[in-house]
């Protein structure tokens, strides 16, 4: 089985994010990049799983950092979908992704549920839509059968849903899946030699360019002091009903 | 210009020790600290993430890693742990160390695999009840005779050498007195299962608690004559060589304990609101933690430095023996301003404060003393 691992960099969870001067974007200058942590489950799956397992990033230069520890953690090998300095939304990410997917003839793409930066959760969506192969997204547990995919999927109320899928298939994963193995060190090693084939989004893309772009960026507003209701509970209730309704204008 | 960039391969060491550091010992630290227990769960961990023979040939089952990787490896490690630096820091610097560069390929071939990736453990027994910094004075010795070695006398604190993991210890003995009074010392190895060899933890330490440390008696320990290390009367020059390249390990715990009790301090005092302010706002202690960011900082460049002449092949026994005794200070004073910014929550062993304190000590002890170093240092400036 030919199985990718859409993997992508992001800030740090514990980063303070500063917005740049023009308010476009964040000020890239101190951040320390990480894989984003739902991707790890997705490695995890892919080395489990066997076969022909392929990282695939997409962003600059840097996400090859992020690229390796895919790769020391037991990846094969990797394809990085070179940026360039420019900037692309999920959906010309993901017809980037798609292309070369497609090319590469891939059984089953992992990735995590969302990045962990924007939070959009779009890109598995889309790749698989324009890969025409089936997806199924925040799963947690994964058989493979012959020719067959089984998953299921926590859903409200503490159910869950089993899909039964064949081949090619998108899953985007979720925590629970698994638990991601560290980066060893003669894995470390063993990566220095792993492929890395080098791909240009621009010309993969045929030059256009992102759909959607950034307008302003501003921080949430500090929380204001809390406000200590004092009394007995009915007199409490009563204030706290008043203030819902009248400062906070929630009922 | 030097360059001060890591390579890819040595940033991605650094993150996922880190990681392994803050996931699985974090959480654990200080209950065995408290229970001064030597954990085997984290130990075994540690084999599988292939923390021990870090710059040992893969030919022996090492990881074929540069001297800096393995500094980095031991400082991530005591940022949040000094006692499971002392495991792999022991473990590497001075169990698989002397094997490895003193040792015959037949020898290399039968004791590395183990202590690289089979979860065993070896000692390095060169201290004794009455000769530690003056440890030309050892008094145990090895008489060959009929082809094989008889090892009488004892060492103590010796690092790795009392737990189901040890398997055996590398011994300073005397092999022989010159008729000018001079003796000849050597290093043989004698395996644990050894009849005669007796092992025993030593308990009640202040410092490196869930480390484990070992009194070792040998009666009659008998061993074939080719588990000599290296050449017969080497034995005191592999030794100093041994602790050379050990200091740096000491170092990089002064270093990364400096690291882990400073962000723990920095983190408290911007927490901690006294007379309506983060105590951090304070000038006498911001400048404090000023301080202690400058001297991490200087202490990682000379350390780092250090092992960059190492992994070049030029000398650096004045730099290592600099290092260790400048990062064990740092951490001194790192750890004691640490725990005076805690007020009276870093005297509670509730707090890490108080751990990193006690490990720091042991620092200034190990591999040579403080006042050692000195000396070390003293000649390199032909002071005398
Ligand atoms: C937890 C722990 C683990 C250890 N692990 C090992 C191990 O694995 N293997 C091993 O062989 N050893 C090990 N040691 C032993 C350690 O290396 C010695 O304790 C150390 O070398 C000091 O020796 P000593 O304790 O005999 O002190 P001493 O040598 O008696 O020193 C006492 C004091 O006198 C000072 N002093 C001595 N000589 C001079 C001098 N010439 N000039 C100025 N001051 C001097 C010292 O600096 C010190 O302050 C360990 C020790 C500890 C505590």
């Amino acid at each position: 089985m030919k199985i990718a691992v859409l993997v992508k960099q992001v800030p740090d969870t514990e980063t303070k994010i500063v917005i740049n001067a023009n308010k476009n974007g964040i000020d890239e200058s101190n951040i320390k990049y990480i894989v984003s942590p739902y991707d790890e489950y997705a490695i995890e799956e892919a080395i489990k799983i066997g076969g022909e397992t392929t990282v695939i990033s997409m962003g600059p230069d840097r996400c090859i950092e992020s690229i390796r520890t895919a790769l020391a953690m037991g990846i094969q090998k990797a394809i990085h979908i070179d940026t360039q300095g420019k900037s692309y939304d999920s959906y010309q990410t993901a017809a980037a992704l798609a292309k070369v997917i497609k090319d590469g003839g891939f059984d089953l793409v992992l990735t995590g549920k969302q990045g962990i930066d924007y939070d959009n959760g779009q890109v598995t969506q889309m790749a698989a839509e324009l890969s025409g192969a089936s997806q199924v997204m925040v799963i947690d547990k994964l058989t493979i059968n012959g020719d067959k995919a089984k998953v299921e999927r926590r859903i409200a109320g503490g159910s869950k849903e089993v899909y039964e899928s064949g081949f090619p298939l998108f899953l985007g994963c979720e925590k629970g899946l698994n638990t991601p193995r560290y980066a060893s060190l003669p894995g470390i090693m063993k990566a220095k030699s792993k492929p890395i084939e080098k791909k240009s989004a621009d010309e993969l893309l045929g030059g256009a360019t992102a759909l959607v772009e950034f307008t302003n960026f501003e921080l949430p507003p500090e929380r204001a002091a809390g406000k200590r209701i004092e009394g007995e509970p009915p007199q409490q209730a009563a204030q706290l009903v008043k203030l819902l309704r009248e400062e906070a204008k929630v009922i | 210009m030097p360059n001060y960039d890591l390579t890819p391969e040595q940033m991605l060491l650094k993150n996922t020790v880190r990681d392994f550091a803050e996931k699985e010992i974090k959480p654990v630290r200080l209950e065995l600290d408290r229970k001064e227990e030597f954990s085997y769960e984290l130990t075994g961990k540690m084999f599988d993430l292939g923390l021990f023979g870090v710059t040992c040939s893969p030919e022996y089952g090492g990881q074929g890693m540069d001297y800096l990787s393995y500094i980095i490896v031991v400082e991530e490690l005591a940022r949040i742990d000094g006692c499971q630096a002392a495991t792999v820091a022991a473990g590497n610097s001075l169990g698989i160390g002397p094997l490895y560069y003193f040792g015959s390929k037949e020898q290399k071939e039968k004791y590395l695999p183990p202590l690289c990736s089979e979860k065993k453990l070896w000692g390095f027994g060169l201290t004794e009840p009455n000769a530690g910094s003056d440890a030309g004075n050892s008094k145990t010795n090895a008489i060959l005779k009929d082809g094989q070695w008889i090892i009488n006398g004892s060492k103590i604190f010796i690092t790795n050498s009392a737990n189901e993991m040890s398997a055996g210890v590398t011994v300073q003995a005397i092999t022989d007195t010159k008729d000018n009074g001079k003796k000849e010392i050597s290093c043989i190895i004698a395996e644990q299962s050894c009849k005669g060899l007796t092992a025993k933890a030593m308990k009640n330490k202040m410092t490196w608690r869930s480390s484990n440390t070992a009194e070792l008696y040998f009666d009659d320990v008998t061993v074939p004559e080719g588990n000599l290390l290296g050449k017969r009367g080497d034995g005191f020059k592999q030794m100093l060589q041994t602790l050379d390249s050990g200091r740096l390990a000491i170092a990089a715990m002064g270093l990364g304990g400096a690291q882990g009790a400073f962000e723990e301090a920095l983190k408290y005092s911007k927490e901690r609101i006294a007379f309506g302010k983060p105590i951090s706002s304070f000038q006498i202690n911001a400048f404090k933690l000023v301080d202690c960011a400058t001297e991490i900082e200087a202490a990682r460049s000379l350390l780092y430095r250090a092992c960059w002449l190492k992994d070049q092949g030029r000398a650096f026994s004045k730099e290592a023996a600099m290092s260790k005794v400048y990062c064990s200070e740092v951490f001194y004073r790192v750890a004691n301003h640490c725990v005076q910014l805690h007020g009276g929550y870093g005297l509670m062993e509730e707090y890490p404060a108080a751990k990193y304190y006690r490990d720091q000590k042991l620092l200034d002890i190990g591999e040579g003393t403080s006042e050692i170093q000195r000396l070390v240092i003293a000649r390199y400036l032909d002071c005398f």
